[in-house]
């Protein structure tokens, strides 16, 4: 089943391993060796975060390197602020029925 | 229109959560029946060009609003509200989910906290949004983005159809 981006950023581990990939790219080796953690549990967050697209795998000989997925945040927020949006206009169309319903008991 | 009102949008990603503040300038009476009254918000609760239909709505703890969002073409998306918690004139929560027009739930839903408070005649509504999931988060807008794109499109035609007239 496809992970859901929210759950995939609300872990603190998998938003720690974001950080560092984003500036530069890991193998899971290294993040294992960074995080004090086994091979294992590093494969469940990359597993989860691949999924996702918030990172992309990049094979260099033997090795796979994992890179942040910058496009995949922005489409957060992009849609974040289309949400943003739609509260501004109902808000501005709540402002017209107050004054409206104001003016009607003067 | 007083420019001045406060309006605060904030995300926590790592809470799963969206804070909405917002001030209006009326007393605290007058906006708390706004966002508890369905022939009120009826007339603002969708933003256009969707609109909103309450078929009913029974604003007590454990009571429920049921109702739709239409958009220009008449789609309809139907969404169920419980109410989980009230006290009077300060605090709201609800329960949201989608729903299909029977009222069966699509559950995961998401957690709603209103707060009213009025100062000098201005009434500050917060509000914090808890889901559980970003998927069914992103459906909230979805059916008003399409509207936006048709309504759009619409225009193109218009502008299409005049254009070919001159």
């Amino acid at each position: 089943m496809k992970q859901d981006l929210f759950q995939a950023i609300a872990d603190p581990t998998r938003r720690a391993i974001l950080t560092l990939i984003a500036i530069k790219a890991l193998t899971p080796n290294a993040m294992a060796e960074k995080f004090d953690m086994t091979r294992q549990a590093v494969s469940k967050h990359i597993k989860v975060l691949h999924e996702c697209e918030l990172i992309k795998p990049e094979h260099s000989g033997r090795e796979i390197y994992y890179h942040f997925n910058a496009k995949k945040m922005q489409e957060l927020d992009n849609w974040l602020a289309q949400f943003r949006q739609s509260w501004e206009t109902q808000f501005n169309q709540l402002d017209k029925v107050l004054s409206t319903i104001k003016q009607q008991k003067i | 229109m007083n420019n001045d009102l406060l309006f605060d949008f904030t995300v926590d990603k790592a809470a799963q959560k969206v804070f909405i503040t917002r001030e209006f300038d009326a007393g605290l009476d007058l906006v708390w029946d706004a966002f508890t009254k369905q022939e009120i918000l009826d007339q603002w609760a969708a933003p256009a060009p969707m609109r909103s239909k309450t078929q009913y709505m029974n604003f007590e703890v454990g009571g429920r609003r049921f109702y739709a969002m239409i958009s220009p073409d008449g789609q309809e998306r139907w969404l169920l509200q419980k109410y989980t918690s009230i006290t009077p004139k300060t605090n709201f929560q609800l329960y949201n989910s989608f729903a299909d027009k029977d009222e069966n739930p699509e559950l995961p839903g998401s957690e709603w906290d209103y707060n009213f408070s009025e100062q000098d005649g201005i009434t500050t509504v917060n509000i914090s949004i808890y889901n559980e999931s970003l998927e069914r988060m992103e459906r909230l807008t979805d059916g008003f983005t399409k509207g936006m794109m048709l309504m759009l499109k619409n225009l193109d035609d218009l502008f299409a159809a005049l254009s070919k007239k001159s």
